[in-house]
Order: C-alpha cells, then sequence, then structure tokens
C-alpha cells in the first residue's frame, strides 16, 4: 500500500494495560504520563484487565504499540496468553514491552514472547518513550 | 486500499479499524477511503452525548450502548478526549467507563484525540463518524471532550444530540446562557442521588417553558448512570427524537444541515492549505511583515493572500 503523503498527522498509539488482579496502577499511569507528553496519544484502559480484553482493546483501537504493567509475579501466566489472544486476531504488527516487577531470571522467556523490552522499577521515563520512538513499527 | 475494502465490508474488525486511523490521519488514502464508503452510512442513527468534564459522559455512553445491546441493536462508540496543546500528545480514558461492552462482538469503541480542534471534537470527526455508520452499525454514539458553555460542533454531526448536567454546577443563569443549551434534544440531569438534582431538573423545565410555543421541548430524565439507573428511558428519549426528526421532515432537514456545514468547514480547510501552498515562503511573509509593521491591515491583507488563487 502506498505510503500516504500527509503522514505527518499520524500519531503513535500506545495501548497502556494492567493485566491480573493487583490494583496498584501508579506505574502505569507515571509511563502512560511520559507517553502523552512525548507526543503519543495513549489509550489506558484501567486496572484487572483479562488478556482477552487487552486483545480487543489492541484492535479496535489499532495502536501501535502495548505496554502492560505487572506487579502480581502472574506474568509468566498472563502474558503468553496475551500474546495468544493477538494472534487470534491477527494483531500482529504491534510493537510490545512491559514492566513492573519482573525478576532477570524472566527476561529470556519474555524476549522469546515477544517482549523488546522490560523496565523495572528506577527505569527513567525519557527511555520508555525513546525506546517506542525508536521501535514503533510503520 | 481494495483488499482493506473488501475486508471492511466483509465485516472485519480490524480492517475498521485500520481505516479509521488512515481516514484519522487525513491523508489521501483516507480520504479515498471515505469516498468509497460514503454511500454506505446513512442507516445508523447517530447519538451525541456532551456536557462538562466529569458529568459522566463516558459512563452514561457505555450504559446507553448496554440498553441498546440488550434490544438487540449493534453500537458504534468514538470517544474523543482531547489533545495536549503543548506537546500533542493524549490520555485517552473513556474506554475505562466501558468496561462491560469490551468483548461484545456488537460493539466497537475508539478512543480518538482532539487534535486541536476547537468545539469538543476532533479535526476528522466526520469521516470517521461516517465510516464506522458504514461498517454497518444501528447506532453511533459519539461522546465529546468535556464542554462548557458554547462547544456545540457535536450537533452538526450527529442527528440527535444528548446534553448531560450535574446537580451544583450553577444557578438557572448558568443555564440561560446563550449556547450549549440550545443544542440538546435529550437533557440529562445525571448523578440524580446527589442534592440539587429535583432543583436542576425543575430549574431546566422552567427555562425549557420560555421557549417559543410549538418548539419541541427536549425531555428532562433524571439518571446514576454509573448504576444503570434511567438507561431504558434514555434509549427510549434517543428513539422518541429520532422518530420526531422522521416525522416531521426534521431528519432530512438535520442531514442537510450537518452536510452543509461539513461542506462548507471542509472547503475552507481545503483552500486555506492551497493559500499556504502557494504564498508560504513568498506573499505570505511579506504579508505578515506589512500587518506586522502596521503599514497593512489584517483583513486588506487577506483578500490580497486570497486574490493569488484566482477566483475571480
Amino acid at each position: 500500500m502506498a505510503a500516504a503523503p500527509s503522514s505527518s498527522n499520524e500519531k503513535i498509539r500506545v495501548l497502556i494495560a494492567k493485566p491480573g488482579l493487583d490494583g496498584h496502577d501508579r506505574g502505569a499511569k507515571v509511563v502512560a504520563r511520559a507517553l502523552r507528553d512525548g507526543g503519543c496519544e495513549v489509550i489506558y484502559t484501567g486496572i484487572r484487565q483479562t488478556p482477552e480484553m487487552i486483545a480487543e482493546a489492541a484492535l479496535q483501537e489499532d495502536v501501535d504499540v502495548v505496554g502492560l504493567s505487572i506487579l502480581s509475579g502472574a506474568h509468566l501466566e498472563l502474558f503468553p496468553r496475551i500474546v495468544d489472544e493477538l494472534k487470534k486476531r491477527d494483531v500482529d504488527d504491534v510493537l510490545l514491552f512491559c514492566g513492573g516487577i519482573i525478576p532477570e531470571e524472566d527476561t529470556a522467556a519474555l524476549n522469546d514472547l515477544g517482549f523488546a523490552a522490560i523496565f523495572r522499577p528506577g527505569t527513567n521515563t525519557g527511555d520508555i518513550v525513546q525506546f517506542v520512538y525508536d521501535n514503533v513499527k510503520r | 486500499m481494495s483488499e482493506l475494502i473488501d475486508r471492511f465490508l466483509n465485516g472485519e474488525r480490524r480492517a475498521l479499524a485500520r481505516v479509521i486511523t488512515r481516514v484519522e490521519a487525513e491523508s489521501e488514502e483516507g480520504r479515498e477511503l471515505v469516498r468509497a464508503l460514503y454511500s454506505r452510512t446513512e442507516a445508523a442513527h447517530t447519538v451525541g452525548i456532551t456536557g462538562s468534564a466529569g458529568s459522566g459522559k463516558s459512563t452514561l455512553t457505555g450504559g446507553l450502548a448496554k440498553e441498546l445491546r440488550a434490544r438487540g441493536k449493534t453500537v458504534g462508540i468514538i470517544a474523543v478526549d482531547p489533545s495536549s496543546p503543548f506537546t500533542k500528545g493524549a490520555i485517552l480514558g473513556d474506554r475505562i467507563r466501558m468496561q462491560d461492552l469490551a468483548l461484545d462482538p456488537g460493539v466497537y469503541v475508539r478512543s480518538m484525540a482532539g487534535r486541536g480542534a476547537l468545539g469538543g471534537l476532533a479535526p476528522a470527526i466526520n469521516d470517521v463518524v461516517a465510516v464506522v455508520a458504514a461498517f454497518g452499525f444501528d447506532y453511533v454514539l459519539i461522546e465529546t471532550v468535556g464542554a462548557g458553555q458554547d462547544e456545540v460542533e457535536i450537533a452538526g454531526t450527529a442527528l440527535t444530540t444528548v446534553l448531560v448536567n450535574n446537580p451544583g454546577t450553577g444557578d438557572d443563569i448558568q443555564a440561560m446562557k446563550a449556547g450549549i443549551l440550545e443544542i440538546a434534544d435529550v437533557l440529562v440531569v445525571n448523578k440524580a442521588d446527589l442534592p440539587g438534582a429535583d432543583t436542576l431538573a425543575s430549574q431546566l423545565r422552567a427555562l425549557l417553558s420560555l421557549s417559543p410555543a410549538g418548539e419541541r421541548r427536549p425531555p428532562i430524565l433524571k439518571t446514576i448512570a454509573a448504576k444503570d439507573e434511567g438507561m431504558v428511558e434514555l434509549a427510549d428519549a434517543v428513539d422518541e427524537h429520532r422518530q420526531f426528526l422522521r416525522e416531521s421532515g426534521g431528519e432530512r432537514k438535520r442531514r442537510e444541515t450537518n452536510a452543509r456545514h461539513q461542506l462548507l468547514a471542509t472547503a475552507q480547510a481545503i483552500l486555506l492549505e492551497k493559500i499556504r501552498q502557494r504564498t508560504e515562503g513568498g506573499n505570505l511573509e511579506s504579508l505578515v511583515a506589512r500587518i506586522a509593521d502596521r503599514e497593512l491591515d489584517p483583513h486588506t491583507a487577506a483578500e490580497e493572500l486570497i486574490a493569488t488563487l484566482n477566483l475571480g
């Protein structure tokens, strides 16, 4: 498909989602805010999202990027299901990243799943914005 | 592009989502998509939901959609939130209030950023509404940015406009001021469990009684959207207004009014772009300098600028 001439109107759309049962979303909000200030359009869907809800929101909103925040320790349980649900809907061209309380030893497994970056506590939010701009698939 | 249209016409929601992105970018491709789909947009009933920030628009939109679903109708929702005037970024948080609809195959929810448009909507709103309608939904609900006193653009986009009010937000003189109240086809007093709801409802009623005789008086409904109270009545009121428009010949009239508004606004945008393209870096700059030096007034300068288009 030919590239649109006036692509300056195209904004990076990011879904920030919190799967699972932990109700603490300060980290997700800080990241959403940083991306907003970085010029992205950020869809935030609130806490306690199921994998189906996250995948469906990514599809309907036609986002370029999905960022998942998790603190409960259930990432190896939930993230594969989210990736499955995205695949089921043919949403296969989004940039995936995640953040929260995620042990170092899980890094390889998450990279294999397709997560391009994992941001842990102490990350500079500017680095997250830079990551999104550098890696978004257009 | 035709492959995308085929998938769209096949009812693929991912194709709808992609078409909206193209249309929202206001690209040539987006315009071609609108051109191809525009003839299919007539069946949907478009409903605007407006009111001030925090008045409960998103929750009410979700509640109305749920009630319409219970009646077997399909619903497309376009929810607009503001863009930052500085970074152009946005937080789009309306889906948070519509969780119950997240997995309903008869509902499609799209968040849109205002991208600097005045009037409570977004630059590409009419085109996005058109493609969502073309997808075949029975209703298209359009939720505006938090609107104050004169963000009335929604009335030029939707066939039925619902204005959401809350108790405790000003006396009846506020309501008497010109502007947003005049575009309401259905008036809602939301958060009706708060003190002052009855007072507000009777103030609005008293105010409407001053309208010229023979004019349609919008119904006033009390709702508690967070508890799904009043949604049956709201859906009824929307349908009654639709019926009224049909029977009075008002639907055609309103479509024409909206078409005129959209045509002129679009023509204005195209002309402005043409002027910019032809004069930027040249004539435009010299006129700007002459205005700044007070050699020329803005009106005369604008006439000169437009003359470069040779419109005759």
